[in-house]
Order: C-alpha cells, then sequence, then structure tokens
C-alpha cells in the first residue's frame, strides 16, 4: 500500500507527534508497505531519512496562547497538492488535523481515502471550539478517525463532534532490547530504578523513597537510582543524611542513558498513585526486560497481566512496596522469569503491532472493489 | 498712604495672580485627562473594529483553512482579552498583529485575494485601514499619556494634589506594526 503521512510540526523539534509519525512510518515500511512523510524541516533534504519530504520551514506565529511553529499560506498547500499528486496515495494519513498546519492544509486539498490521528487532549481548547466552523468542511473529508488515547478521543468528540477509534501509541521495544549498564551498576548490593518527574506526586516517588529508607537499612549495598526532569537537590533532602549517598538522582537523561539506565537496575519500580492511563515508561522497563515492581494501577495490572510480568504491589503503600523490592532482590530466578515475561507482554504494544492496527484502518477506509484510484489533489488547482 | 497698606495690596494681587495660575493649571491637568479618556476610546474603537475586521478575514472562503484558523484563533483571543487586565490586552493585541503578519507574508496572500471576485479584497483593505487605525490611535494615546506624566511629575501638582484621585494613566504597550502592503 502507499501511504502519505503529514506530521504538522517541524520535523527537528523533539515533540510526541513527530516520534509518532516517525516511528509509525518506520513501523510500516518493515510491513512492506512504501511511505512517505511530509513535514516542515529546518535542515536539508540530504540530512533526513530517505522517506521525508520537506514542505519548507514552519513560522513562527501565536496560537492557541502560545507561539507555535507552523506551517500555512498558499504557498505550503501548493506543496501540500504537489506531494499529493505525485505521491498518488492509496491512503493519506494526517496526524493532528485541527492544529492550523500542514494536516488541514491536507485535509482541505486532497480528495479520496483519509485517515487521522488525533493526539491532543486539552478538554477545554479555545482555539478548537473557535476555530471549529473553519475546519468542519476540511475534516468533514475524512473517511476514519484515530485518537491515541480516551482523553484526546473526549477532546475530540466535545469540540468536533463524531467519534474515532482507540490506537494508543506503540513503543519502539527493539530501541529498548540492548545496552551497556553504567559504570559499577547494578553492583553487589543490588539496585532498585526509577523513571519519571521527581516534582510530580502522581509518579509516586515519595512512596519509593519511604520505602526505601527501610530497604536501605536492611540492605546495606542497595541503591536507588532515580531519573527524571525535576530538581535532584529536593529529593536529596528527602532521604536520611546516613542513606543519601546510595541514592543517585540523575535529572533528566537523554534517549542513550534513559535506555541504559533501564538495564543498569536489578529492579524497576513503578510506583505510579494512579492517572495514568498506559504508562509509557513501564511499558519501556518492560522492553529494555527489567524486572518490574509496580503500583497495583488498574493501567499497570492490565499491561503486566494481573502479575505474571511483574510484581504488583498496593498502590501508594510503602510497607508492601519494600516487601516485594525484598522478594525480587533475593530471588534471582524469579526476575529472570518475570523478565523474560515482560518483553514478551510489552510485544502486544511494540509499533508492529501498533501499526498493524493503523493498516487495518486503512483497509477499512479503501473502497472494498479497489475501484478508488489513489489520493488526489482534487479540483482546487493552485490559483 | 500707611506703608502697610500698599504691603497688603501686592499680597492680595500676588495671591489672586497665584491662585489663578493654580486654578489654570489645575484646568489644564483636567482637559488633559479628557484627552488621555478620548484617545482611549478611540483607541478601544480602534482594536475592536480590527478585530471585527480579521474575524470577517477569517471568514472568508478564499482564505486556506490554516491561515482562517490562525486569524480566527487571535481574533477571539483579543476579543476575550477585552474587559480583562490591562497586560492581557496588550498581549492579545500584539499577538492579533503578529498573526496578521505572518498570514500575510505568506506566499501567494495577494493572489489569494483576487480569488474568486474582489470581495475579499475588499475586506482585507478594510483590515488595512483597521490595523493603520490602531498604529495611529496607539500613537495619540500615548501622545496624551507621555504629556500628562509630564505635567504631573511637576512640584506644584505634587503639592496641592491638583490631579486629585484620577489614577495615573499607563502607556499602552503593543506591537502594532500593521501588515505589509499586499503587492500581487
Amino acid at each position: 500500500m502507499r501511504v502519505g503521512l503529514v506530521c504538522p510540526y517541524t520535523w527537528e523539534v523533539p515533540g510526541g507527534v513527530q516520534q509518532h509519525v516517525g516511528d509509525l512510518a518506520e513501523a510500516l515500511l518493515q510491513l512492506g508497505h512504501e511511505v512517505s512523510v511530509l513535514a516542515p524541516c529546518d535542515s536539508e533534504e540530504a540530512e533526513l531519512p530517505s522517506y521525508l519530504v520537506s514542505a519548507g520551514r514552519a513560522v513562527p506565529v501565536p496560537y492557541n496562547g502560545s507561539v507555535a511553529r507552523l506551517s500555512f499560506g498558499f504557498r505550503a498547500a501548493g506543496r501540500v497538492r504537489r506531494w499529493i499528486r505525485e505521491g498518488a496515495f492509496d491512503v493519506l494519513h494526517v496526524h493532528e488535523p485541527a492544529a492550523p498546519s500542514l494536516s488541514l492544509l491536507a485535509c482541505w486539498a486532497a480528495e479520496g481515502p483519509i485517515v487521522a490521528t488525533f493526539h491532543a487532549s486539552n478538554p477545554r481548547s479555545r482555539a478548537l471550539a473557535v476555530s471549529a466552523g473553519v475546519l468542519q468542511p476540511a475534516l468533514e473529508k475524512i473517511n476514519g478517525r484515530i485518537a491515541v488515547s480516551d482523553a484526546a478521543r473526549k477532546t475530540l468528540v466535545e469540540h468536533l463532534g463524531g467519534d474515532a477509534v482507540l490506537i494508543p501509541n506503540g513503543v519502539a521495544v527493539d530501541r529498548y532490547a540492548e545496552a551497556r549498564p553504567f559504570e559499577g551498576w547494578p553492583g553487589e548490593g543490588g539496585a532498585i530504578g526509577f523513571l519519571g518527574r521527581l516534582d510530580e506526586p502522581r509518579k509516586g516517588l515519595g512512596v519509593l523513597l519511604d520505602a526505601f529508607d527501610v530497604l536501605g537499612r536492611e540492605r546495606p549495598g542497595l541503591r536507588l537510582l532515580i531519573a527524571g526532569p525535576g530538581d535532584t537537590g529536593e529529593v536529596a533532602d528527602r532521604v536520611a543524611p546516613e542513606l543519601r549517598e546510595r541514592v543517585v538522582a540523575l535529572g533528566r537523561v537523554d534517549e542513550v542513558d534513559k535506555v541504559r539506565a533501564y538495564h543498569s537496575v536489578d529492579v524497576f519500580c513503578a510506583p505510579n498513585l494512579g492517572g495514568e492511563s498506559f504508562g509509557i515508561v513501564l511499558a519501556e522497563a518492560m522492553s529494555a526486560g527489567a524486572p518490574i515492581l509496580a503500583s497495583d494501577i488498574p493501567a499497570f495490572a492490565h499491561v503486566l497481566r494481573d502479575g505474571e510480568a511483574g510484581r504488583l504491589f498496593a498502590t501508594g503503600d510503602p510497607a508492601d512496596l519494600a516487601r516485594g523490592a525484598a522478594e525480587l532482590l533475593d530471588d534471582p530466578e524469579r526476575r529472570r522469569v518475570l523478565s523474560r515475561a515482560a518483553r514478551a507482554a510489552v510485544r502486544a504494544y511494540d509499533w508492529h503491532t501498533v501499526a498493524a492496527d493503523v493498516v487495518r484502518v486503512y483497509e477499512t477506509v479503501l473502497p472494498l472493489d479497489g475501484s478508488g484510484g489513489p489520493v488526489t489533489a482534487g479540483r482546487k488547482e493552485s490559483v | 498712604m500707611p506703608e502697610w497698606i500698599t504691603v497688603l495690596a501686592l499680597a492680595v494681587a500676588a495671591l489672586v495672580l497665584l491662585s489663578a495660575y493654580v486654578s489654570w493649571r489645575a484646568g489644564r491637568l483636567d482637559r488633559m485627562h479628557t484627552r488621555v479618556e478620548t484617545a482611549y476610546a478611540a483607541l478601544d474603537a480602534a482594536l475592536l473594529r480590527r478585530g471585527a475586521a480579521v474575524l470577517d478575514l477569517a471568514a472568508s472562503p478564499a482564505l486556506e483553512p490554516a491561515s482562517a484558523v490562525l486569524l480566527g484563533d487571535a481574533a477571539a483571543q483579543s476579543r476575550r482579552a477585552h474587559g480583562q487586565g490591562r497586560a492581557a490586552r496588550e498581549l492579545a493585541e500584539s499577538n492579533l498583529s503578529r498573526a496578521l503578519r505572518a498570514v500575510v507574508d505568506e506566499p501567494g496572500f495577494a493572489e489569494a485575494l483576487e480569488w474568486p471576485d474582489d470581495a475579499t479584497a475588499d475586506v482585507f483593505a478594510e483590515v488595512e485601514a483597521a490595523a493603520k487605525r490602531v498604529m495611529l490611535a496607539r500613537r495619540f494615546y500615548n501622545d496624551a499619556v507621555a504629556s500628562i506624566r509630564e505635567a504631573r511629575a511637576g512640584r506644584l501638582v505634587r503639592l496641592l494634589r491638583l490631579a486629585g484621585s484620577a489614577p495615573m494613566p499607563e502607556f499602552f504597550e503593543m506591537d502594532d506594526e500593521p501588515p505589509a502592503p499586499v503587492s500581487p
């Protein structure tokens, strides 16, 4: 199948939508489809992946209360049209079509099977409420709508009406599978890992630190490896002075160090108190094959198959966390079993699986008798 | 004629002169306050008018939807900021200026105005005129504010509290640069 993907935001700027489009494109290529991605780019085409087509630079412009970099105007629309014409795609897949950028222009210009993925979850988006009227004619052309989360789906339903199928973000499982642990980790005395915002109480770092207050005294060699954005000094303040040197807070880490962190611990702990719809961090740790110790919030229990692929503990209970950690630290065989089970369970969330779901959506919007022909740039030829 | 009468007469004359001067200064301040108020009303009207014109442009079928959404959002933000604090309004109006320039600067905009008829060109002419009027109105308002701030800084005015309880007018700080003229 020839698939045209449209990303509305500048390719080189790190962001959830860009990452999603890139991962999806690669997964689709591996499934044997032809893929072309249109996105605003800052750099020369030569430095970009071969499937990427540049739509030129995006322009900084005030939108929805902040300054966003977007592609708009008739030159951008003309580029979109040319890309659609030259690509002769079987299906056009636009991302975040409600943002005033390339995806919206693509919806506006194209005729043929269109699939759209909605990423943003903003229950009170004033910009969406205001522009719903302008968006409607372009968005009406979409044949199949996908939301990446329940929140995104709710936003879509509230502002634009209609409904969408839920296909969550995938995890690039292979990217996490192998890495060199940090020098000296996990070490003789064992190590427990945590990754997430340090100052966000719902990530549950406090529960882990409380448990470590007990565990650290019982086990003289045990260390805690903490990674994530936030004030690392504040973390140290929350630990008893005699345990402080065994709590290593890295702060924000890049992608490479994040993978290494997952491989540097004996037990990875996800002590979240709730609010997590899926737990991308948990899925990454599972991809790395880290033995998991997680709170028993419904989302985690589901991903971990009710404890088969990771040890669950009572949410918010440091004593139960400490019990679970002790169990795993003392039993290498159990850790091996959990690691293997986690790697197997996370396959269900791999991009390959997710991309296959997306392809099923493509197939649904294609005309059954194959009479449709490729997506065209419609009647609106450049003026 | 005894000497003291001359002194008294002179003192009375001085007092009369002084009070005349003070009342003239107070009257001048009053006039300046009125001028500031009139100028602000004009600025307010110009801003509202520009917002309405931009909304009209955003609704025009000649525009592509991304530009329409950007303009519609910026105009809606400026309308919502009306009645909020001065700072919020200055920010929203500056954003409207920036969004308008960004959209007009994109190549192809001028050609779009000609299609399908000149109705859109008329709407855009209105936007252009409104944007220029905003620039003028803001200049006049800030000019009035500057002169009253200078007048109120005088020692006599502060000593005798001639300005009374009238609040000190603030400058209206915003990016009011109108869009570049389009040449098809």
